[in-house]
């Protein structure tokens, strides 16, 4: 009988490790988190796929769902698993205060394509904060189904809260973000107003009863994903969600999604590195290449706006009309510094209300 | 028989040593073999669940930032302003947290004392920052008080004082919707009240769904124990098939089922029956079937395995004896599935007391969990603090139910099989 040779796990064991050292030390790589979907397909193809190829950097490029928690952890525990992470600029005043991510200095980033120095090639807001650069616009709009809606079609937030003129459900992200901000702005608020009566208690008040109103017809949901789901089958007649998501779903599978632009709450999302990553230097080459003028051309692909303006004139037009900087008069900025003071608070209100 | 230690005495000292030795020996061999599942329960559950217990209780972030202020801090009676001294040991002490980059963390943990204080702290800094040394012994303390009101407010000054304390309960307080009032003492909390409410919500839902596993899975395992062994072992397979398969696919596959226009409410409208589809999804509904689906062989399993072992002779001898099939099954065959039935209520209700996904995905708002709002202070609030303190209640009042169990019913009277 034919026995293996007694040293054979020792062997196999010995190849493995060699054939992983060797691998470790023939390529650097870069673990690289972002929001995966239509977004991160696009991150993919004119980002990370790019940038392997140009400097033979193996990227991992991962998917997260926001929030802080996964990077806190890293960094107290001083095990840090990611370097590079897109974040939402919500999230990133607080991440960036809390001293959980490092210091990128302007330096790095490249002029554009153009000769245009960075300093004036990206939009103020994209260099507001000192822990990252920020790579896009995007915004949280409203949208309906031309087979669903019926007669009357909303044009405004008063529609969205208006169920004698639009009757059936609407569907919003579950937190108080946006929301609120649009309760306020439906009640009547001025939109440039908006933060400073959110931030007082008889304006949290006005807008829980204006959410309040609709309670019986607000359909919520966890994740961006289930949006154009909600839309699509009929579960809500109006839908919340970024505005790549519903155009993602109108181009690349026809549905009969509108897009409704007024009060939209726009935000930037920016790359940052995690504080103590190993790779830091790497991870600022990555950064400076990733927010340069080409990679961020082909973010319009999923109508989310560059920052800088040197790309635009590289990317695909037809996506113009569809992007947040084209309707920027119609919304307001999300207002993370707002956030970052009554994120907590207005939480546990939100969840009290729900309870309620 | 004679006993053991007459068997020693029978033995010689030196026979007595080595089966001494031999004993030992096997003892030790004993505990190497579990000693792997020993350090595993210990790293993967004790140390963990130690830690985030230490958590909820230990809070040394504020009094690391600025010891000398809570110092002063103490020697204030609570009334009006605190003194010059603590205000200028704040400024210094604010000043050079700036410098290293820390004053975000301390906007972060005075935000949570005094909600909207994040952007007051870090501006705040900001301005101080623009001073040099010397002129912060002479303009700094002014400059503390113009930049915000809030800073002119004793409640926040007392709010840092408690924010300072190293070793603290008011997480515990929080969770229970109490707070402490400098007037009042102990009072409910004014701002918001959820987390009572959560609870008993929690423990509810976790009862309607422990008492729907029961009923739905006592006669199918009475069933299935009744059959002859090949068939019996056929259907087990459709019992277990559901639990071999990923939890986000059964979960999504109520989805499908129970949306606004899924498969039940298409049936249910293309026949006529309703003229309005059901509003089932992201309701407690959805959230109490879905469990019910998942957490259902967990019941079945220990009330089969019970049930096989009973024998069938006892109830043909109640029959018999002349017993009505009723009273024959309550007195005689139930009683004997008691053990089964509490290991599958114990299993079911626990698991559910502490579920996450299912009621995230098809709870929406009336279906959440406390689990959910432990899941959101972890995540999105980052009150980890809040979130251990949450958690340790949701294991106290899990082992207080245990204790109760095990008095009412006893917890050896429990069988897997």
């Amino acid at each position: 009988m034919a026995r293996p040779p007694k040293h054979l796990p020792h062997l196999l064991l010995a190849v493995a490790l060699a054939a992983g050292s060797g691998a470790a030390l023939a390529q650097e790589s870069l673990t690289v988190v972002s929001w995966g979907g239509a977004y991160g397909a696009a991150q993919k193809k004119h980002v990370i796929d790019p940038y392997q190829k140009e400097t033979g950097v193996r990227v991992l490029f991962e998917d997260y769902t926001g929030g802080v928690a996964e990077i806190k952890a890293q960094v107290e525990s001083g095990n840090i698993q990611w370097d590079v992470v897109d974040f939402e600029v919500i999230d990133l005043e607080r991440a960036c205060s809390e001293g959980l991510l490092e210091d990128i200095p302007r330096d790095i980033l490249p002029p554009g394509v153009d000769g245009t120095p960075a300093a004036q090639d990206f939009i103020p807001e994209a260099l507001a904060s000192e822990c990252a650069v920020g790579n896009i616009v995007w915004s949280v709009v409203f949208a309906y189904n031309e087979r669903t809606i019926g007669g009357a079609k909303p044009a405004s937030l008063e529609d969205f809260f208006d169920t004698a003129k639009i009757p059936g459900k609407r569907a919003l992200r579950k937190r108080p973000q946006v929301n609120l901000e649009w309760a306020l702005m439906a009640d009547g608020v001025a939109p440039e107003d908006v933060y400073e009566v959110l931030a007082t208690a008889e304006g949290q008040q006005r807008a829980f009863d204006k959410l309040n109103s609709i309670r019986n017809d607000l359909v919520w949901f966890d994740s961006w994903s289930q949006a154009p789901q909600l839309l699509n089958d009929g579960g809500a007649v109006l839908v919340q969600s970024a505005n790549g998501r519903f155009y993602d779903a109108i181009r690349q599978e026809n549905k009969p999604f509108v897009i409704v632009w007024d009060g939209h709450v726009y935000d930037l999302d920016a790359w940052a590195i995690v504080k103590g990553s190993p790779k830091k230097e790497l991870a600022l080459k990555f950064i400076a290449y990733a927010t340069g003028s080409k990679p961020l051309a082909g973010m319009p692909d999923v109508a989310y706006g560059p920052t800088r303006k040197s790309s635009m004139p590289l990317a695909d037009q037809s996506a113009t009309p569809h992007l947040p900087t084209a309707h920027l008069d119609q919304g307001i900025q999300a207002g993370s510094e707002f956030w970052a003071d009554y994120g907590e608070s207005l939480g546990e209100k939100f969840n009290e209300w729900l309870l309620r | 028989m004679p006993s053991r230690s007459a068997l020693l005495h029978a033995l010689t000292a030196g026979e007595a040593r080595q089966a001494a030795v031999v004993r030992r020996r096997k003892r030790l061999l004993a505990l190497a073999f579990v000693l792997p599942l020993l350090l595993f329960i210990l790293l993967s559950f004790v140390v963990p669940i130690g830690s985030m217990l230490w958590r909820s209780l230990y809070h040394p972030a504020v009094a690391e930032m600025i010891p000398h202020t809570l110092v002063e801090l103490r020697q204030w009676d609570g009334q009006g302003l605190p003194g010059e001294p603590a205000l200028q040991r704040f400024v210094e002490e604010l000043y050079a947290l700036n410098r290293e980059r820390q004053s975000g963390r301390l906007a972060e943990e005075f935000n949570r004392a005094y909600a909207g204080m994040s952007s007051v702290v870090k501006s705040t800094a900001r301005r101080l920052g623009r001073l040099d040394e010397p002129a912060l012994a002479t303009e700094g303390v002014a400059t503390l008080l113009d930049s915000h009101a809030n800073w002119r407010k004793p409640e926040l000054w007392r709010a840092i004082e408690r924010a300072g304390r190293v070793y603290t309960y008011d997480y515990y307080l929080t969770a229970l919707d109490l707070e402490v009032d400098a007037e009042q003492g102990l009072r409910v909390r004014q701002d918001t009240q959820i987390y009572l409410q959560l609870y008993a919500k929690t423990l509810k839902l976790a009862l309607v769904i422990t008492l729907l596993c029961a009923l739905l899975g006592y006669p199918l395992a009475y069933y299935l124990a009744s059959l002859p062994e090949h068939r019996a072992n056929l259907l087990l397979v459709l019992v277990l098939l559901p639990f071999w398969t990923s939890l986000l696919v059964r979960t999504t596959a109520w989805i499908a089922l129970l949306q606004t226009n899924g498969v039940i409410n298409t049936l249910l409208t293309g026949s006529g029956l309703l003229d309005q589809p059901l509003e089932m999804l992201y309701t407690s509904f959805a959230t109490v079937v879905a469990m019910t689906h998942i957490l259902l062989p967990f019941m079945i399993l220990p009330l089969y395995s019970v049930m096989r072992g009973i024998d069938p002779s006892y109830l043909r001898a109640a029959l018999s004896l002349g017993a009505r099939p009723l009273p024959a099954f309550a007195r005689i065959y139930f009683p004997m599935t008691l053990p089964g039935l509490s290991a599958g209520t114990l299993l079911v209700f626990i698991i559910s007391v502490g579920y996450y996904i299912t009621p995230a995905l098809v709870g929406g708002t009336d279906g959440q969990m406390i689990s959910n709002i432990i899941a959101f202070h972890m995540q999105r609030s980052n009150n980890w603090e809040l979130a251990a303190a949450l958690g340790s209640l949701l294991l106290a009042l899990i082992l207080l139910l245990y204790w109760l169990y095990d008095r009412l019913v006893g917890a050896g009277n429990i069988r897997l099989g």
